[in-house]
């Protein structure tokens, strides 16, 4: 009897202790992260922004003064054509590529995937920025968003026509057998039979084309030339004053504007279609 | 409906099968899929790329006397670049970093938040993972200056709420603060990643683990460890890959005081833009290509490894 | 089905095509130019952006250089007009980004470019001789006469002008008035060896919570190490970093001068040494100036008007009592009479202009612009913003005089002050130069930092190219 009394109890004891550590490292975690972001939701509001944290001289003036900027808010609108249009470039080729590579077996498939995947971290970065910007004056596409997509889109696909590859082949074979079986043609299988399958890997991919294109600053500053055609990853860094020197005030504010869009795109995304990394059905 | 439960449940995930034209696709049409996002890649990457593989033999700069006749000098670039004790460094930086940050750091945090929020109330799970989240996607520009203001040395938020007035977090402790902040702002992709494929572990196989017994640890290391490891292997290679070349250290600490957090991307940066060596850049983007080529060989083989042929269990 | 299928491809290929096309028209495109006698468009570009960096001249540019010029050019039967390409970034992204211009051949029709720029874009043939580019015309423009010929050479190479420059500035000893009465020191300081300037600062040490002087050093401050650090410092010397063909080595004066650095961040503790490794260490640097927390601090005139300006909206950090509080004197050389030229005083300037492209298709057009923007009209209505120091001499005489720190600099400081060499090697030796100065402030021997900087010179220019 006391035995079973004692192992109930001992039980429910480190139960309880183990519960306790659970909440508290969730809530370490919850404040590490969300620590950095204090200051993103304070300083804008405030009058007099600091680097730290302190309650805010409230006021809506930074906004006004964003506003007021010329090129402030146009350029978010740029980042959206631009993450925007990457984003559907990337999907529609990177899903009709990926099907095509998963399905049909294409010698040195994997072996050029990876190929590229390796080849686009070397475009991405500083060294090409030469050969792009001259190909793309070859193209005349110097100054047009176009050629800011085209660019993005090329160094993003490879890594998006791995991952949804990876979806593409786990997502089980039956569907398509039977659209088939029905009559349906593989472009059709593949729009009506696999794409609203594999929506969660596509919003994935369509998020994180978007964040990858939001935030990139040299692509768009080397080859677009106006001011009003820059996206706001630019324009960030033109919020220094006469001699160089950050203005906390637009910083903080555009800081916030710009992070809103992306975040709101998330939040629509995730609540619509989920997240998933593989497919197959959720048993 | 059972067999879509089987195909998604099988211990050993089928990650590489054999390719089922299961839709009439024919060779044909798939090369006429493919083509477009291959031209694509093949026009702005493969042709950039092989261009950036050409300069890397030059000793081309984009201003100055080599600017406007650069000449051919082989694999001069990259014996200068193996010469170069900043090279080495360098390498040695990136890789403790890419360890501890990236495979070591997200995939553990991400695991754990993973494991730990499977089962939470639906409104605790949301507003954590939201939390993780927005640090992922807010913009690395953004991200950067969040985590300066939090540093600061002087009026930083760290040091308020630690109450140490003037340590120099930045100055002295560069790499430990690069590799927390790389963290922060990846974690959520792998939280994703083990969440999902945490889900997709087939409830049935847990059940029976833990009606013999099986405690936590257990149930982690027999049931849910080998059902994920072909998708845990192929995505940690991704965060490998991405956490090599990610720049965002850069606007944190420049290269750290005095080369302390000096990663082969900052390097090359530095070597390409203030420096002005273009030739020089791209055969050190190269060297560093081929490591991740390594890297990539090495994440294959273990792959290959553990889950066998790739065949249909 | 396989027909339908097929032409359901058939129909998404044709959609992007010409969704790509539509795109392509759509989107800003360069039109091209029409022919002379039609009307003309010219292009500018700086790096300067409304709201942003150098907020001023890019306002200046948009709202009275722009339309003034319109005007009168249709007085005189032209059709012009002008359209502004402002950037507004980091230096070394902007220099690349006109670099990957000019090299394509494209690139605005006036390019902002900083003078230190010129030889690297010479020798890489991006740019010509003025007088090449622009004609006759600017052989015979009167503004030369009004430009000192040391002004000039901010922005020449190889003995040819190749832009005008738009500015002159200088470098002086800021110190804070306050902190010297109350380390009983004179209000009135005139330093006249480095020597005084250190026993300054040793009474400035007795204050609390006070950093005696910040000498900028290390690789965080980047240029601005170099300028307001080394350099002044090295021509106090004697010596200049290139001279007659040589780059400077491990000689006397670099060492004096490392030794000044070992002095001040190490021996005697007279500068932070952590500020210095800060990525933003010089802006936190002005902002302890302005608070009255660093006693001396060697910078260029701009510090005055834009940073501790007073006015409202126009400094960053600002003094409301900059005009009582604060004091500036000439640097000395490290004793009377040992600087170059044998000068009591020496001194450091920069120099921004503008050039003209040479793949401009109205380079006469365009230099008649960049006249217009040189002229003295074009200065005044500059100056209505914030006041700095012209190049030109008239400019100066007759608006400077509001301005009794500008006039001190335009007229004792840039008579004595040396120019940076303007070649491709000099951003790299400046690095070397700037981890010279951090490695000494970090602790390492004098001996050590000059055997690193050889070293690394060597690697840059060649053993040949290095002074004793």
């Amino acid at each position: 009897m006391t035995t079973i009394k004692t192992v109930a109890r001992d039980r429910t004891v480190t139960h309880f202790v183990s519960r306790v550590l659970f909440t508290l490292v969730l809530v370490i975690v919850s404040l590490f992260f969300a620590l950095p972001m204090v200051w993103l939701i304070l300083a804008p509001f405030d009058a007099t922004p600091s680097l730290t944290v302190s309650w805010p001289d409230w006021t809506l003036d930074n906004f006004v003064r964003l506003a007021e900027n010329p090129y402030a808010m146009r350029s978010i609108l740029n980042s959206l054509i631009l993450g925007v249009g990457t984003m559907a470039l990337v999907i529609v080729l990177g899903a009709l590529a990926s099907y095509a590579m998963s399905r049909i077996s294409i010698p040195g498939r994997d072996g050029i995937l990876y190929a590229l995947l390796l080849l686009s971290s070397i475009v991405t970065g500083t060294a090409a920025m030469v050969p792009t910007f001259q190909l793309i004056n070859q193209l005349q596409l110097i100054n047009t968003h176009v050629g800011v997509i085209l660019v993005l889109a090329g160094g993003i696909l490879p890594t998006v026509i791995f991952i949804l590859k990876d979806f593409m082949d786990s997502i089980p074979k039956s569907y398509e057998e039977s659209a088939r079986l029905y009559g349906a043609g593989p472009f059709r299988i593949l729009k009506d039979v696999v794409v609203p399958i594999a929506r969660p890997g596509l919003a994935f991919i369509a998020i994180w084309t978007i964040v990858q294109v939001w935030g990139n600053f040299l692509v768009p500053f080397l080859l677009l030339r106006t001011p009003d055609m820059q996206p706001a990853a630019v324009l960030m860094y033109t919020f220094y004053t006469e001699s160089g020197q950050a203005d906390l005030r637009l910083i903080s504010a555009f800081s916030l504007v710009f992070s809103v869009p992306v975040l709101l795109i998330y939040f629509f995304v995730n609540r619509r279609y989920g997240f998933r990394f593989h497919g197959g059905i959720k048993s | 409906m059972t067999e879509a439960t089987m195909s998604a449940g099988s211990v050993r995930a089928p990650r590489r099968r054999r390719a089922e034209d299961v839709a009439g696709l024919g060779r044909a049409r798939a090369t006429l899929f493919a083509a477009p996002g291959l031209l694509l890649i093949g026009l702005f990457l493969l042709f950039p790329a092989i261009w950036t593989v050409y300069l890397g033999m030059t000793n081309y700069r984009l201003t100055g006397f080599a600017a406007a006749n650069p000449e051919f000098v082989g694999l001069d670039n990259f014996a200068t670049a193996l010469n170069d004790p900043r090279f080495w460094n360098s390498l040695w930086l990136t890789l403790v970093f890419v360890l501890v940050s990236g495979i070591i750091g997200q995939t553990i945090l991400g695991f754990s938040l993973a494991w730990m929020l499977r089962n939470v109330r639906p409104g605790i799970k949301t507003f954590v993972e939201t939390l993780v989240l927005a640090a992922w996607v807010i913009p690395a520009s953004v991200a950067s200056f969040l985590w300066l203001a939090l540093l600061d040395r002087r009026t930083g938020t760290l040091n308020s709420l630690l109450g140490t007035e003037g340590a120099a977090w930045l100055i002295q402790h560069p790499m430990e603060c690069i590799i927390i902040f790389n963290i922060w702002v990846g974690t959520a992709f792998s939280m994703q990643l083990f969440s999902s494929a945490i889900s997709a572990v087939p409830p049935s196989q847990l059940e029976s683990a833990r009606m013999v017994g099986a405690n936590t640890w257990q149930q982690l290391r027999d049931v849910i460890l080998p059902n994920i490891k072909g998708h845990l292997l192929t995505n940690t290679l991704l965060i490998t890959l991405w956490t090599f070349n990610t720049f965002t250290p850069y606007l944190l600490t420049a290269g750290g005081p005095n080369g302390q957090t000096d990663i082969l991307s900052v390097y090359i940066y530095q070597t390409a833009i203030p420096g002005g060596q273009l030739g020089l850049g791209a055969a050190i983007s190269l060297i560093m290509l081929l490591i991740n080529l390594v890297i990539a060989l090495m994440y294959t083989r273990v792959s290959r490894g553990k889950s066998g042929k790739k065949v249909r269990s | 089905m396989v027909t339908y299928g097929k032409r359901r491809l058939l129909t998404a290929f044709a959609l992007t095509t010409v969704g790509a096309v539509v795109l392509a028209g759509c989107s800003g495109g360069s039109e091209p130019e029409a022919e002379e006698s039609g009307p003309v468009t010219l292009t500018l570009t700086t790096n300067s952006i409304t709201g942003g960096k150098n907020s001023a001249e890019a306002d200046w540019i948009a709202d009275w250089v722009i339309p003034e010029f319109e005007k009168a050019m249709e007085a005189d039967g032209k059709d012009v007009t002008v359209e502004f390409q402002p950037q507004g970034v980091d230096d070394e992204d902007y220099k690349t980004k006109i670099a990957l211009d000019l090299q394509s051949g494209k690139g605005a029709d006036i390019i902002g470019m900083d003078g230190i720029w010129v030889g690297e874009f010479a020798e890489a043939g991006y740019i010509k001789p003025l007088s090449e580019v622009g004609g006759k015309a600017v052989d015979d423009w009167d503004g030369w006469s009004q430009i000192p010929e040391a002004v000039q050479n901010a922005l020449s190479f190889d003995g040819d002008r190749y832009g005008v420059p738009q500015g002159a500035d200088g470098r002086v000893l800021y110190y804070n008035k306050d902190l010297f009465a109350q380390a009983g020191l004179d209000e009135d300081w005139a330093p006249e060896s480095w020597d005084d300037i250190l026993d300054a600062s040793r009474d400035l040490k007795k204050l609390d919570g006070v950093t005696p002087i910040q000498l900028n050093a290390g690789t965080a401050m980047g240029e601005a190490t170099t300028m307001q650090g080394l350099l002044p410092v090295l021509v106090g010397t004697g010596e200049q970093v290139y001279e007659d063909g040589k780059w400077i080595g491990a000689t006397d004066g670099m060492e004096k001068s490392l030794d000044l650095y070992k002095t001040i961040y190490v021996d005697e503790g007279l500068g932070d040494p952590v500020l210095q490794q800060e990525a933003s260490g010089r802006d936190t640097s002005f902002q302890l100036f302005a608070e009255g927390k660093i006693g001396i601090l060697l910078e260029g005139d701009y510090f005055w008007r834009s940073v501790i300006n007073p006015a409202e909206g126009v400094g960053t950090a600002p003094m409301a009592d900059r005009d009582t509080a604060v004091g500036y004197a000439k640097i000395p050389a490290i004793d009377p009479g040992k600087g170059i030229n044998g000068q009591d005083f020496v001194s450091m300037s920069g120099g921004v202009g503008r050039v003209l492209n040479p793949n401009s298709k109205h380079a006469a057009l365009a230099w008649e612009l960049l006249a217009f923007m040189n002229s003295p009209e074009a200065y005044e209505a500059r100056a209505a913003g914030t006041l700095s120091i012209s190049p030109r001499n008239d400019v100066n005489e007759k608006l400077l005089s509001s301005d009794p720190m500008l006039t001190f600099v335009s007229e004792e400081v840039l008579p004595i002050t040396a120019y940076r060499p303007g070649l491709a090697a000099y951003p790299q030796v400046s690095v070397l130069l700037q981890q010279a100065t951090l490695d000494v402030a970090t602790g390492s021997s004098v001996d050590d930092a000059l055997k690193t900087y050889v070293r690394g010179l060597e690697g840059v220019v060649g053993p040949d190219a290095i002074s004793e």
